[in-house]
């Protein structure tokens, strides 16, 4: 049997393994060194954007997908998937949050809510 | 006997021989629900397990409604014996450690889909939905355990070994595939064509997986006809435990 210790990440964690390839990996390391962390984006219809849907473990990227197809559509949640590797993913730093976004808190003059819109216009 | 009703019954046993093969490698899969080495993985293979649960409920179902005596797609998986099965010695395999295991799924699937290939052209109307219906799931069956085979084979110094023992372990239970039992005959598929085109693909994969292709292997058969290895019984009784306890107990 395999021991397997599973690594645990948080959300937003980047793990630094340099294991990104699109190429089959045939030489691995086995579980327990870690795979890399992969997120995943699924198309659940047609005209759709992807949407990101969570994350995985996975060799590489063909794994990762064939990961996904497993563990995020099998109950026909998608037709299409993307995966990008956690590590090339950038995000902004929630501490920053303040001078981000508070900033357009009060810029109500920034949605388009003071046309006057004709009443045959619906749904806007 | 006369010709009609033995030709009955001989496409009742094809298609039990059919049900049967995906029944079990299904069961054998589903031990490793809760014990695969990475969570992704436990998935990926209890999944491959529910679509051979779901052929092989196709196919008893098949065979129920053609059968004359009652019998049931639950009473066919339940209640039948050691000897009345008819599955592949293959399939009944032991899963050893994961590469035994991808490997048993490879060279079953692999068959399967050739398999699956003829029979969805066949005349018999409800043999070829079945077949038409379930190849696309056994063509992702051999995509993902043929990259397992390659990855393993061709990986660490241990990885390589292990496969090396797994293929010395199962390659003795493949001949079985190509030689067909009396009932297969007149309604099976080409298995001459089959093989030729098996060995194509296994010969292709084993060698991206490094592994050599045993030579001048003595080749186990008896499965199609009911004469098993020493696996069958155990699996049957954790398979049939419940309903021979209690008889007809439903969810």
């Amino acid at each position: 049997m395999f021991n397997t210790f599973i690594r645990k990440f948080y959300y937003g964690d980047i793990p630094e393994d340099n294991a990104g390839s699109s190429e089959i990996k045939k030489a691995q390391a086995p579980p327990s060194e870690g795979w890399p962390l992969w997120e995943i984006f699924i198309r659940s219809k047609q005209g759709l954007d992807h949407k990101h849907v969570g994350s995985l473990h996975a060799a590489d990227a063909a794994m990762a997908i064939e990961n996904a197809r497993d563990v995020y559509t099998r109950r026909q949640e998608g037709i299409s998937i993307w995966v990008v590797e956690s590590k090339y993913i950038t995000a902004s730093n929630p501490e920053e949050a303040g001078e981000l976004y508070e900033p357009a808190a009060d810029k109500i003059y920034r949605h388009p809510t003071f046309y006057q819109l004709p009443d045959e216009v619906n749904h806007m | 006997m006369n010709v009609e009703f033995y030709f009955m019954n001989a496409f009742t046993d094809y298609i039990l021989h059919l049900a049967d093969s995906t029944l079990i490698l299904s069961q054998r899969n589903s031990e490793w629900c809760g014990h695969g080495p990475i969570l992704e993985q436990d998935i990926a293979i209890t999944n491959i397990s529910l679509d051979l649960l779901g052929q092989a409920r196709n196919f008893y179902q098949y065979a129920a409604a053609l059968s004359s005596n009652g019998a049931t797609e639950d009473s066919l998986a339940y209640l039948r014996k050691e000897r009345e099965f008819k599955n592949l010695l293959l399939v009944e395999q032991p899963n050893g450690d994961w590469g035994q295991t991808v490997l048993r799924q490879y060279l079953f699937s692999q068959y399967q889909y050739l398999l699956f290939e003829q029979l969805q052209h066949s005349s018999d109307e409800q043999l070829a939905a079945i077949a038409a219906k379930s190849i696309k799931e056994t063509k992702y069956h051999v995509r993902w355990s043929s990259e397992w085979v390659v990855r393993l084979g061709d990986g660490t110094e241990e990885s390589h070994a292990r496969m090396l023992k797994a293929v010395e372990e199962l390659w003795p239970y493949t001949g079985e595939m190509f030689i067909p039992a009396e009932y297969e005959i007149s309604f099976g598929v080409d298995l001459a064509s089959i093989k030729k085109n098996w060995d194509e693909k296994v010969t292709a994969v084993l060698g991206e997986a490094s592994l050599p292709l045993p030579e001048k292997v003595f080749m186990q058969s008896g499965g199609k006809t009911g004469t098993h290895t020493e696996q069958l019984g155990y699996i049957l009784a954790e398979l049939q435990y419940m309903q021979r306890t209690y008889p007809g107990a439903e969810w």
